[in-house]
């Protein structure tokens, strides 16, 4: 899996057209100049031989140079992933804090007022794309009511309350997706338990509804919701890409988007590998939550 | 997602789900959003005289008003005719993506769930792979390997959501194989081929249908953010991603320009998702109450 993984990476890479010579030499540079070029990055061996050693290089964390910033491309995504890793984090965080409760209301109180209004917004939340609600959000919150900066960043270290005030307006942008769809999740998942007989069986016993709900079928309920988070966390780091844009957000999405524009595709490559491996990662720690949620599966 | 008979692509089966279909209004009002915005794409030219990309430096950033009815953009060019034919392209890049992504991947999965063994695990290790990546990312990667444009952001959007159709596939493929009505067209004699075309693949429809109006919203989404990013359709084509980048610079001078193509945008993603939660709901009668 990892191995067709990089595979990819390494194609998205040799596929582009192009010499990256010219990228980094200009086309007018010496013929000699560039063969040497060309020796030197390894670029005149067979192409099992040049992804052998990328690969080997790469599994020992070298990830190339950026041709633009005359770089370790390892060092410029370690300065820009923690930034990214915040916006995402906060942005899922926002995200389960409105759509937990969102959704179980809108399952308890079904067909009321309140499910209609949970619904609604959550499926504004899932249509609405983060690069309009988040020119919209700057233009109400920011340019407006001048409650909060448009664009920029603050580290967390250096300014905390910068930071946060930052942090809002994207974090907002990127979670409103996800908010919606874990709504939607919740709702759909807490409805059908509840009309399980297991539900009936505890409601009869006269234990009080909250519990019911809570102690009883939202935990049955978790388990596909947990599922989607996993999948949700790989659209989170792909709205990023845009989120960043649009707020001015120093992170790995900018990076890549940076990468493309200036054909820097060692870059480009370093910044895909990096997320699809944090995915594969996440993926990995949703599957180790499942057996904590369902004691069932402990034992297969 | 399907009952596990062949009846249930039965004529009888099918006019239940479009009853219900029929009833579900908001689904109706999807629908009527999916209808309108391809109906808008298609007749653009005939609905709206003016020349989206021309240019009228005596009415930069221009309100609405008679001559421009959703204003002028930082061009002088025709907010209302740039929408109109952002609409057709919107349209047409998420119809030929989608298309794309089913010619491809229901053949896929469907080899998958039907020969399983080796074949299938390799098809399915390879759909892993592109899926290990998040679609924006991906889409991103391969437009960077084509170029931009309009066909390589279609094409990359189609293969972007290739592998879930082929996953989809084969899960019903692998949930129809060991059914007994399957045993017995084999037991006749029936070849392989002819099996799975019209034994097997009619339980997949609903499946597929739902995933192909999921898949439809996302895909215009991620043409609009490519276009938004500069990497996807290249000036001065309209797209309603560009357009909202373009308006970014103008959010304090000129609002007008960047409501338009957002709300556009919102409300056509909006009406593939009910038409696709109206889908789930007529075309899977387990999850209707």
């Amino acid at each position: 899996m990892l191995f067709l993984m990089s595979l990819v990476v390494f194609a998205i890479v040799y596929l582009i057209p192009g010499d990256p010579i010219d990228a980094m030499l200009g086309q007018d540079a010496e013929h000699s100049a560039r063969e040497a070029l060309r020796h030197e990055l390894g670029l005149d061996q067979p192409l099992w031989r040049q992804y052998v050693s990328w690969l080997a290089r790469v599994a020992q964390g070298d990830l190339g140079r950026s041709i633009r910033a005359q770089q370790p491309v390892r060092d410029l995504i370690v300065e820009k992933l923690p930034a990214t890793l915040l916006l995402t984090t906060t942005a899922a965080v926002i995200a389960l804090l409105i759509a937990f409760p969102a959704g179980i209301v809108a399952a308890v109180k079904r067909n009321t007022v309140v499910d209609l209004l949970a619904m609604v917004g959550a499926l504004l939340g899932v249509s609405i794309p983060s690069f309009w609600s988040g020119i919209m959000l700057i233009m109400i919150f920011a340019l407006t009511l001048g409650w909060l900066p448009a664009i920029g960043y603050a580290s967390l270290t250096t300014d905390p309350v910068a930071a946060l005030r930052y942090l809002v307006l994207p974090a907002l942008t990127l979670g409103s997706v996800m908010a919606g769809s874990v709504t939607r999740q919740v709702r759909a998942q807490l409805l059908q338990e509840l009309g399980r007989d297991y539900v009936r069986t505890a409601r009869s016993k006269g234990l009080r509804e909250a519990g019911v709900v809570v102690r009883h079928a939202l935990r049955n309920s978790l388990i596909p919701a947990v599922t989607v988070l996993g999948v949700q966390f790989s659209v989170l780091l792909g709205g990023a890409v845009i989120t960043e844009q649009i707020f001015a957000w120093p992170g790995v999405g900018q990076l890549a988007v940076n990468a493309i524009v200036n054909r820097d595709y060692p870059v480009l490559q370093g910044v895909i590998l990096t997320i699809a491996l944090l995915v594969t990662l996440v993926n990995l720690a949703v599957d180790a939550l499942y057996v904590v949620l369902d004691p069932r599966l402990r034992l297969s | 997602m399907s009952s596990s008979t062949p009846a249930s692509a039965s004529p009888e089966r099918r006019h239940r789900a479009l009853g219900r279909l029929a009833r579900s209004r908001l689904a109706l009002v999807g629908l009527a959003i999916v209808g309108l915005t391809a109906l808008v794409g298609v007749v653009a030219p005939l609905v709206v005289t003016a020349d989206p990309v021309a240019m009228d430096f005596g009415a930069l950033l221009k309100g609405p008003s008679g001559a421009h009815l959703l204003g002028t953009d930082q061009f002088g060019r025709d907010v209302l005719a740039r929408l109109v034919w952002g609409a057709r392209l919107s349209v047409s890049i998420g119809a030929v993506a989608v298309a794309l992504a089913l010619v491809v991947g229901v053949p896929i999965g469907a080899l998958s769930g039907y020969a399983g063994g080796a074949i299938d695990n390799v098809l399915m290790r390879c759909m892993d792979a592109l899926l290990a990546f998040p679609a924006l990312l991906l889409a991103l990667g391969l437009v960077a390997i084509m170029g931009p444009g309009s066909t390589s952001t279609t094409l990359a959007i189609g293969i972007v959501y290739t592998p879930g159709v082929a996953r989809l596939t084969r899960g019903v493929v692998l949930a129809e194989r060991p059914q007994e009505y399957v045993q017995a067209a084999r037991a006749l004699g029936q070849r392989d081929r002819w099996v799975l075309a019209r034994h097997i693949m009619p339980n997949c429809v609903s499946a597929l249908l739902v995933q192909a109006s999921v898949n439809f919203a996302n895909a215009m989404v991620i043409e609009a953010g490519l276009s938004f990013l500069g990497i996807g359709t290249p000036p001065p084509t309209p797209s309603w991603g560009l357009m909202l980048n373009e308006a970014r610079a103008f959010m304090t001078s000129a609002r007008h320009v960047a409501i338009a193509p957002g709300v556009a945008i919102s409300l056509a993603v909006l009406g593939w998702n009910l038409l696709g939660d109206g889908l789930r709901d007529a075309l899977d009668p387990r999850l209707t109450d």
